[in-house]
């Protein structure tokens, strides 16, 4: 098949997600629901398709290409930005940095102590 | 002149003409990232973004219009975030043999990217919805993005906070290293998928396959991780 069969999965599990973040009630995006149960039922399978396979890593080469629309939106918050653009980028420089460091110090220290 | 103003009118012309705004800017500026050599401050994302708002500033089209007009490509956010258990699912094997290491750098650079963000976005008096918007900055931009609205943030300013976090990331990942002697390319990778989630990801697997494979798993964890626990938490402590 041509990607049809991966492009219903990826959407049944959309739709699943939606549906059981607004049945449960859950404050998480529906996606994230979804992308939970989709790796439920790989590891369930045991495999992955190579037509999901495909066009997964398709959608991820130009993940940056969906959120365009919505970023183009920061253009409605000009205002706040001018006020607090210096503030905001010191706060991103700052603790992205440290969760940077953070994560890399803890993870060779603790894979020191096992064998790889 | 009457021309333009009648092709954003109706859904008919809007919407083509929104999703080639979009499409075009975006294969031009991943051509102008690819012939300069892939800075992180030319992000394909980011240039396409500033020509279009350049494009609807000098045309004075109203931002809804055209979101209206390019939501398809919007909603594809979804599928995409779902199919990111694709890649998770395929590095699930480091998982296993590294379990409790992985999980311990994971919470905790998950956690102090988002504690870190909060407490000096507070000190520097960001106003309440910039703050509600920053907190899933290290998060791949979909699940940031429903996480923002989910919180109570915008998404929309979600979507650029979570873009320089990503820059930032990738400029400042080999001076941190240096700096904290992180030579293993596991960790560096990791970290640069928990801390800079696709940005990072990209920059990891210019550092080696097994860096990059790290790397998604570090956005696709961090990214499960945070989206399953930041609202329950935000809730708690009645954020």
């Amino acid at each position: 098949m041509d990607g049809l069969t991966a492009l219903i999965t990826l959407l049944s599990f959309t739709l699943a997600g939606q549906v059981l973040a607004h049945v449960s009630g859950f404050p998480i995006p529906g996606p994230v629901l979804g992308m939970a149960l989709l790796l439920a039922a790989l590891m369930i399978r045991g495999r992955v398709s190579a037509e999901l396979e495909r066009v997964s890593a398709l959608t991820q080469r130009h993940l940056s290409l969906l959120f365009v629309p919505a970023g183009v939106g920061l253009m409605t918050h000009a205002a706040a930005l001018r006020a607090e653009g210096a503030s905001l980028l010191i706060t991103l420089i700052v603790s992205t940095v440290l969760a940077l460091g953070a994560t890399a110090f803890i993870l060779q220290r603790l894979r020191r102590g096992q064998t790889t | 002149m009457a021309l333009w103003t009648w092709l954003w009118a109706t859904p008919a012309t809007a919407m083509p003409a929104a999703l080639l705004l979009t499409l075009g800017s975006y294969a031009l500026a991943l051509q102008i990232y690819q012939l300069a050599r892939r800075p992180a401050l030319l992000h394909p994302a980011i240039t396409a973004m500033l020509a279009i708002m350049a494009v609807l500033i000098a045309g004075d089209i109203d931002y809804a219009r055209y979101f209206e007009g390019a939501a398809f490509i919007h909603f594809l956010l979804g599928p995409a975030t779902v199919s990111l258990a694709v890649p998770l699912y395929r590095n699930l094997a480091h998982v296993r043999r590294l379990g409790s290491a992985l999980a311990f750098a994971l919470v905790m650079g998950a956690t102090v990217a988002v504690v870190a963000a909060w407490l000096l976005g507070r000190m520097l008096q960001l106003s309440d919805l910039t703050l509600r918007s920053l907190l899933p900055k290290s998060v791949t931009t979909p699940i940031a993005m429903g996480l923002a609205e989910t919180l109570g943030g915008s998404p929309s300013l979600a979507a650029g906070i979570v873009l320089v976090t990503g820059v930032i990331g990738c400029v400042a990942a080999p001076l941190a290293f240096r700096l904290l002697r992180v030579r293993d390319p596991a960790a560096q990778g990791f970290a640069l998928g928990v801390a800079a989630h696709g940005f990072g990801t990209a920059k990891a697997f210019e550092i080696s396959p097994l860096a990059g494979a790290f790397a998604s798993l570090g956005l696709g964890l961090t990214g499960l991780v945070t989206a399953l626990a930041l609202p329950w938490i935000a809730r708690a402590v009645g954020f």
